[in-house]
C-alpha cells in the first residue's frame, strides 16, 4: 500500500509538475552531455542508468538517483562532495571536480531521472527585491527559524557540529546561498529535508539571509575564538588568562627590591 | 659615661629644650595629626604596627592565590556596573533595540536589557566581558593555586581548616559562575537551567518538589531569573567575601609557608615586610590582572548571547557547554551509560543522578577530606611551616595527579563534540574511549608519578653524595672514561637535606603489665598498609656519616684528578658554577 501510495504521488506529481521553461530543445541536449559524463564518472557506484548499486550483502555502493532531482545534483557536484573522496561516515566538501557546465549538464541528466526538486533560482533565495524594512523583518524572521531548526546541529554561529558515528553537521559560513537552499531542499547525508511544506520558499530565502547577515556582521565583541561556545572560551580563559597572569607572578617574584637588574653579590634571587 | 651622654638621642627635631625649662613639642606635620586622630579613636597604630611589617616569603607559587584575589576584586567592580542596567525579570517584551536581526523578537527583560547593555551602554560590552573573563579566570586561579597548596604540603597542621575554607570557596566560586551565566536569559542560559532542572529531578523523591519550589511551578516558570539573581549578586558573594576574609585573617594568623633554605625554618618567615615591598608588589599585581581582564574583556570575545538569542525551550544549539568548571560533570554526564530502573511506577534515572549530584559530591568530599586522610595516615601532629617539594611526598603528589588526570578526561569528555570535530573523530568512539579511559588513566598516571618522584628522589641522593655532573670525561692514565663530578654548594645541600625522614606508622603491639595488648582501631591494619605505600618507598636524605663517608670518597677521586685543574682541557669553568667573565671555551682561534 505504502508502495502504491508513493508511486501514485510520485507519478501525480510528475503529470501536475510545472515544465521547466527552457526550450525543450537544449534541455535534451544538456541530458545527453549530462549523460556522457554521468556513464564516465558516476556509474561504477550509482549504475549505468542512475539506479543504484547494490553490494552483496544489501547495502549500497550508491543510492538511485531517481527522484533525487536536479537540486541534489547540483548541490552534491557544486560543494564537492561527489565524486566521493573515499567511503566514509560522510562525504566531505571539496573544491569540486567538475566546472560549471558540466555540473549543469549532469545536475539536467540526474534530474530527467525522475521527478525530484529543481535547481533553484537567483530570486528564491535572494532578498534583493524587498526594502529595507522588509529585509530586517525577514532577516529577523529567518534567524528565530535558523535557532530552532539549524542550530542544534550547525551550532549558533554555523560553525558546525559533531553527529554520530564520526559524521558532522559542516560549517555553513561559507557554503554558497544556492547551495544552502538546496541542502534545505534535498536534505544530504543525516540532514532533514525541509520541504516546501515544512519551510516555505520565503522562509528559506529568510535563513539564507539571516546566515548571510551572520556572515557579514562584525565581531562585536572581539576575536570571535572559532564561534564555537564555551569550550574554547574556557581554553583561551587558561592559556592567555591564567597562562598569562602565571608568567606576571614569575616577572613579579623574580624582581626584588632592588632597582637595579643585575644581581648583587651575597643575596639570593 | 660620656660616651652615654653624646650617643643620647637627638630630639631636637621633635622638641624644643634648654634643658631648664620643660620641653615644648614641636608642631607635628599634618599627616602626623591625622593618623594620631584615627589611631587615639581606633587603635589602628598598634595593629599597624604589627603588620606593616609583617614578612611575606616571596616565590612566583605564593602569588596564585593572589590571582583569584584581585579577580574577585574586578569581579565586584564590573559587577556593580552590570547592576546598574540589568533587569532581573521574565517578563515578555518586543525587542526594539540596536541589534537589528534581533529585533521584533520577544524576549524577557532580562535578555532585552542584557542586549541593551551588549549594544546600547556606552562600555557596557566591554564590562560584561571583562565580568565573565574575570570569573573564568577567578575560578581557574583558585583551582591552580589549591593544586600549589597541596603539591607543597602546605595544608598540613595547622592549615587544614583553611583548606576546607580554600574548597569552600573553590564550590562557591562555581556556584557563583553558573547563576551568573544563567541569568542572560538566552538560548545557552537557558539551556544551562533546563539541564540543572534535569539534575534536580533525577534526585529521587525530594527531586520534583526541589525543582518545584526553585522555579516556582514547573519549568521554566517566571521565578528563575530573579531568583538566581538575587543569589548571584547578593547571597554567594556575601558568603564568598566572609569566607575570604576568614582565609586570609587565618594566612596572617598562621603566617605563610616557606621553602626551606639556609636561615629559613619552622620558627621564622624569611622574606619582605608588608610594606614598602609586598604592598607594592601586590598592589601592582592588581593593576596586572585588572589589565589582563581589560585586554580580555575587549579583544576577545566572550558569550555573544545575541548570536544565541532568547532561551526558547523549542530550542537548543551544538556546542551548548557550561563554562569550564562546570565541564567536568558535564563530561561525566556525556560519558554515562544511559541506566534507569522503574521501581513502583518511579523512574530512577542514574545516567543522571550518579554522575551529576552523586560524583561532584563525593569529589568534592574527597577534596575537602586529603589533609584529614593524610593526618590521619602518618599520625603526624607536628606543625608545619616549612614547604615540601612534591617529589619528596611521591604518594601524595600521585593522588593529585591521579585526580587531575580523572578530572581532565572527564573534561575533555565534556566537549568530545568539539573534539570531533575539529580531530574528525567519532563522538561515539570518544564516548566509549572515555568509558574506559577514567577509570584506567588515574591509575596509570598514580603509578608513573610515584615512580617518577622517588626516581627524582634518587637523582637528589646522588647529587648530594657523589656532586653534580660536570659534563667532564676524564681519562685516567690506565685509559678508562668517567664522568667528574664536583660537590654541589652547602647551600644547595642545605635545601635537598632540610627535610623529615619519613616514618612508616605500625600499630603498636605492646602489652601491658597484665598482659592485655594495648587498644587498637579497628582500622590499623589499612592504616599500617597505606602509611607503607605512603612511605615505604622513599628515598630518605643520607645521614651524616653517609654523607661524610661520600665526600671522603670524592675528595680521593679529586686529588687524583688534580693536575689536570686549570688545564686548557679542563674545561670546569663552563659547568655553571663558576663565573666565566673573559674566558673563551675554545681558545682565542
Amino acid at each position: 500500500m505504502l508502495m502504491l501510495g508513493l508511486v501514485m504521488t510520485g507519478s501525480l506529481y510528475a503529470a501536475f509538475a510545472p515544465a521547466q521553461a527552457e526550450s525543450a530543445e537544449s534541455d535534451t541536449e544538456l541530458i545527453a552531455e549530462g549523460r556522457e559524463l554521468f556513464l564516465i564518472s558516476c556509474v561504477f557506484c550509482h549504475g549505468q542508468n542512475g539506479e543504484g548499486v547494490l553490494t552483496e550483502g544489501g547495502t549500497q555502493y550508491g543510492p538511485s538517483l531517481a527522484g533525487v532531482g536536479a537540486a541534489a545534483a547540483d548541490f552534491q557536484l557544486g560543494t564537492g562532495r561527489m565524486p566521493l573522496v573515499q567511503p566514509g561516515a560522510q562525504g566531505a566538501a571539496k573544491a569540486p571536480v567538475f566546472n560549471e557546465d558540466e555540473i549543469a549538464a549532469l545536475s539536467a541528466y540526474v534530474g530527467s531521472l525522475g521527478p525530484g526538486p529543481a535547481i533553484p533560482d537567483e530570486g528564491d533565495y535572494s532578498i534583493e527585491s524587498l526594502d529595507d524594512e522588509e529585509r530586517e523583518e525577514a532577516i529577523s524572521r529567518g534567524g528565530q527559524i535558523f535557532l530552532t531548526n539549524c542550530t542544534a546541529c550547525h551550532n549558533f554561529s554555523g560553525n558546525g557540529g559533531a553527529m554520530p558515528r564520526g559524521g558532522q553537521a559542516p560549517s555553513i559560513l561559507n557554503t554558497s546561498p544556492e547551495h544552502i537552499y538546496e541542502a534545505m531542499l534535498t536534505g544530504p547525508g543525516n540532514m532533514d529535508v525541509f520541504s516546501n511544506g515544512n519551510l516555505t520558499p520565503e522562509e528559506k530565502r529568510d535563513v539564507i539571509a539571516y546566515i548571510e547577515t551572520m556572515r557579514d556582521q562584525p565581531e562585536y565583541g572581539g576575536f570571535g575564538l572559532g564561534g564555537l561556545g564555551p569550550v574554547s572560551e574556557g581554553l583561551f580563559g587558561w592559556l592567555v588568562g591564567i597562562g598569562g597572569l602565571v608568567g606576571f607572578a614569575i616577572w613579579i617574584a623574580a624582581h626584588s627590591t632592588r632597582t637595579t637588574k643585575a644581581p648583587m653579590k651575597g643575596t639570593d634571587a | 659615661m660620656g660616651a652615654w651622654l653624646t650617643m643620647s638621642i637627638d630630639t631636637s627635631k621633635v622638641a624644643d629644650t634648654n634643658s631648664t625649662t620643660a620641653a615644648t613639642p614641636k608642631k607635628p606635620s599634618k599627616a602626623g595629626v591625622v593618623a594620631n586622630w584615627a589611631d587615639e579613636r581606633l587603635g589602628l597604630g598598634t595593629v599597624m604596627k604589627k603588620n606593616l611589617r609583617k614578612v611575606f616569603p616571596d616565590h612566583w607559587s605564593f602569588m596564585l592565590g593572589e590571582i583569584a584575589l584581585w579577580s574577585f576584586v574586578v569581579l565586584l567592580l564590573s559587577g556593580v556596573f552590570l547592576t546598574l542596567w540589568f533587569t532581573p525579570s521574565m517578563g515578555e517584551v518586543e525587542y526594539q533595540g540596536s541589534y537589528s536581526p534581533l529585533r521584533g523578537v520577544e524576549m524577557s527583560e532580562a535578555m532585552a536589557s542584557t542586549l541593551k547593555l551588549s549594544f546600547d551602554v556606552r562600555g557596557g560590552l566591554l564590562m560584561r566581558q571583562m565580568h565573565h573573563w574575570a570569573a573564568l579566570i577567578f575560578i581557574a586561579s583558585m583551582m591552580i593555586h589549591l593544586l600549589r597548596v597541596y603539591f607543597t604540603g602546605a595544608f598540613r597542621k595547622p592549615r587544614e581548616l583553611n583548606w576546607v575554607i580554600g574548597s569552600l570557596l573553590l564550590l562557591l566560586g562555581t556556584l557563583e559562575g553558573f547563576t551568573g551565566y544563567s541569568l542572560p536569559d538566552d538560548l545557552l542560559s537557558g539551556t544551562g537551567i533546563r539541564a540543572a532542572d534535569g539534575f534536580m529531578k533525577s534526585m529521587p523523591v525530594v527531586g520534583t518538589y526541589m525543582s518545584f519550589f526553585l522555579f516556582g511551578g514547573e519549568f521554566p516558570g517566571e521565578s528563575i531569573i530573579p531568583r538566581l539573581y538575587t543569589v548571584h549578586v547578593l547571597l554567594i558573594p556575601g558568603i564568598l567575601l566572609a569566607l575570604i576574609a576568614a582565609h586570609m585573617l587565618l594566612l596572617v594568623y598562621h603566617k605563610h609557608t616557606q621553602w626551606p633554605g639556609p636561615g629559613r625554618t619552622e620558627e621564622n618567615v624569611v622574606g619582605f615586610p608588608m610594606l614598602p615591598v609586598y604592598a607594592a608588589k601586590a598592589g601592582g599585581f592588581f593593576f596586572i590582572v585588572f589589565g589582563v581582564a581589560a585586554l580580555m574583556g575587549g579583544l576577545l570575545s566572550i558569550n555573544p548571547i545575541w548570536k544565541f538569542g532568547p532561551y526558547d525551550p523549542t530550542k537548543v544549539t551544538a556546542g551548548s557547554q557550561p563554562d569550564w568548571y562546570m565541564g567536568w560533570p558535564d563530561g561525566a554526564l556525556r560519558i554515562m551509560p544511559g541506566w534507569e530502573s522503574h521501581f513502583l511506577g518511579v523512574t530512577l534515572s542514574w545516567n543522571v543522578f550518579l554522575p551529576i549530584i552523586v560524583l561532584p559530591g563525593l569529589m568534592f568530599t574527597i577534596l575537602m577530606m586529603l589533609p584529614f586522610i593524610e593526618a590521619w595516615i602518618t599520625g603526624d601532629k607536628r606543625d608545619h611551616h616549612l614547604l615540601q617539594r612534591p617529589r619528596n611526598a611521591p604518594t601524595r603528589t600521585a593522588t593529585m595527579v591521579a585526580l587531575m588526570t580523572f578530572y581532565g578526561l572527564m573534561w575533555a569528555a565534556g566537549g568530545n563534540d568539539i573534539i570531533a570535530i575539529k580531530l574528525h573523530l567519532s563522538i561515539n568512539q570518544i564516548t566509549y574511549f572515555m568509558r574506559a579511559a577514567v577509570f584506567i588513566g588515574p591509575v596509570i598516571a598514580f603509578f608513573i608519578t610515584r615512580r617518577w618522584c622517588i626516581s627524582l628522589q634518587r637523582h637528589d641522593e646522588q647529587k648530594l653524595l657523589h656532586g653534580y655532573e660536570t659534563g667532564i670525561i676524564m681519562r685516567s692514565a690506565e685509559g678508562g672514561y668517567s664522568e667528574r663530578h664536583l660537590p654541589i654548594s652547602d647551600e644547595a645541600a642545605y635545601k635537598l637535606t632540610a627535610r623529615d625522614r619519613d616514618e612508616v606508622w605500625t600499630p603498636t603491639t605492646e602489652t601491658d603489665s597484665n598482659g592485655i595488648p594495648a587498644k587498637g582501631g579497628r582500622l590499623d591494619g589499612v592504616r599500617s598498609k597505606l602509611s607503607a605505600l605512603m612511605y615505604a618507598d622513599n628515598v630518605q636524605k643520607p645521614t651524616a656519616e653517609e654523607l661524610e663517608a661520600a665526600h671522603h670518597h670524592a675528595d680521593h677521586e679529586h686529588e687524583l684528578q688534580a693536575p689536570l685543574e686549570g688545564h686548557s682541557a679542563d674545561g670546569h669553568q663552563f659547568d655553571g658554577h663558576h663565573a666565566v667573565d673573559g674566558e673563551s671555551l675554545r681558545g682565542d682561534h
